[in-house]
């Protein structure tokens, strides 16, 4: 029967160990793996290492490196468990493997490059276990959403399914507007309500509804109007904004906010039983004009309140506009900029059709003068870009 | 050309409530002089008092925007699917 050390001496004979200063030059290049425990890792570790235990490392490896000609840097806090990880991954049929010798404790004394690296509580690993589990969100993107800012305009029909689901995945800071309190005319589809909270202030009562979901998210409330003159500082505290307004004045107000800013809008708008989602990356994509240059006169566009809205519709059009969001925030998939996606209830069919850029668009067209940022009337029509406001 | 014209809700009264009509024409601007002529007054929600697309209402055929090919002269060829998609606010 073999001892450890002659099972290490066979597998270093058949794997290639790098000293720290060859690990460094490939640090470009390759993936450097850490395979200690999570503790160990909390401590301090390479930065852009992507951590496996050793434990784990076979389970997951191909989740995580699917391409196996991919050079990758394996270490350890010695140099032990990082060879018999080499061994492993070559096993595996991974091909351009190295272990480096002397672990994370000897590059850490030569003095190079290391941090601790941000890392979720116990709790927070429970909570998001299922995030954790993908490949595509892991560890990091939990983190990044944990840091993530969105700002939710509304906490009605769309504001409520998308805020409890965005709370629900850890984004990290939720800002909330709506001058609105809760009535029982919105309990049939705003759930981030309930019958104890009528008369309550709406960001109030989201603030209690996520806030009991998920404390780790910070939630701040802005019990204003939105308009003209508070619209650009808002966007400018957030990384996205999720649109779940109900009048065209304040859609088009959103959008010029939007380029001025440069903050991404998640848009969805709904109207009985159908509804509308797409993405509004500014200078990226459309803008909201490019798709609608101008809006139906009212007494074609009738607001939800006017003409009714299928409670259950929300929750299927906020629940996309999260999903977008949390794509948009995780640089993930394919996010609907230049796509429109129309669902009709009745049908029960999605629909999604091209929206393009609209190079003679007055509000982010190549001929587009500055942004002004003031107030639209039932119009909606663009606002001159030269001459004082007064002069207008 | 048979092309299939996809009615909104909101436009469905005119339609008696049907949500596709198939009519005839080879030209966007055809099949919608034809769609009026079968439900009367969509013409009227569709184009302005110039004859040009209305502003508000985005015409797709397939998943291409018409503004985007040749506008309310964009050919179109038997069986396919003209949607009516009509900006909508409400959240």
């Amino acid at each position: 029967m073999p001892s450890f050390r002659d099972l290490l001496s066979q597998v270093r004979e058949e794997i290639r160990e790098v000293e720290p200063e060859e690990a460094e030059r490939q640090r470009a290049d390759a993936v450097l793996l850490d395979v200690r425990e999570a503790d160990e890792y909390a401590q301090g570790a390479i930065p852009g290492a992507l951590h496996l235990p050793r434990g784990f490392l076979e389970v997951q490896v191909e989740g995580r490196l699917p391409d196996k000609s991919q050079p990758i840097v394996v270490y350890c806090a010695g140099g032990t468990r990082s060879a018999l990880a080499a061994k492993a991954l070559q096993d595996l049929g991974y091909r351009d493997v190295v272990s480096m010798v002397g672990g994370f404790n000897r590059w850490k004394d030569e003095g190079r490059d290391w941090s601790a690296p941000r890392v979720l509580d116990a709790d927070q690993r429970n909570r998001y276990h299922r995030h954790l589990l993908l490949p595509e969100i892991g560890e990091a993107g939990q983190q990044t959403l944990l840091e993530s800012k969105v700002l939710m305009l509304g906490a009605g029909g769309l504001g409520s399914p998308a805020a409890l689901y965005l709370a629900a995945a850890g984004v990290g800071t939720i800002g909330i507007i709506d001058m609105d309190v809760v009535d029982a005319s919105n309990l049939q589809r705003q759930v981030l309500h309930n019958l104890d909270r009528i008369g309550e202030r709406k960001v109030d009562s989201a603030k209690k509804t996520l806030t009991a979901l998920n404390p780790d998210v910070n939630v701040v409330t802005y019990d204003v109007r939105l308009g003209a003159d508070n619209v650009v500082e808002l966007f400018s505290g957030y990384d996205l904004v999720v649109d779940g307004t109900d009048n065209f004045p304040t859609r088009y107000l959103v959008n010029d906010a939007s380029l001025l800013t440069r903050t991404p809008v998640v848009h969805g708008s709904i109207f009985r039983f159908e509804g509308q989602v797409t993405v509004f990356d500014p200078y990226v994509g459309p803008c909201y004009r490019c798709l609608v240059p101008e809006p139906p006169p009212p007494e074609l566009a009738p607001s939800c309140a006017e003409a009714g809205v299928l409670g259950v519709l929300c929750g299927i059009i906020g629940s996309l506009e999260a999903i977008e969001a949390v794509k948009m925030l995780l640089r993930l998939g394919d996010p609907l900029v230049g796509r429109l996606m129309a669902y009709d209830a009745l049908e029960e069919s999605f629909r999604t059709f091209k929206v393009r850029r609209d190079p003679t668009c007055p509000a982010c067209g190549d001929e587009a003068g500055e942004i002004l940022i003031a107030e639209y009337d039932q119009l909606c029509m663009p606002h001159p870009t030269v001459g004082p406001a007064s002069a207008r | 050309m048979s092309v299939i014209v996809r009615i909104p809700a909101q436009l469905r009264s005119l339609t008696g409530g049907v949500g596709e009509v198939a009519v005839e024409g080879a030209t966007v601007a055809e099949v919608f002089a034809a769609l009026d002529k079968a439900h009367p007054g969509m013409g009227e929600r569709l184009l302005d008092e110039g004859g040009n697309l209305r502003r508000f209402v985005n015409v797709f055929l397939a998943d291409e925007d018409v503004r985007f090919l040749k506008g309310l002269d964009t050919p179109v060829s038997d069986g396919q699917t003209l949607s009516v998609v009509p900006a909508v606010a409400g959240g």
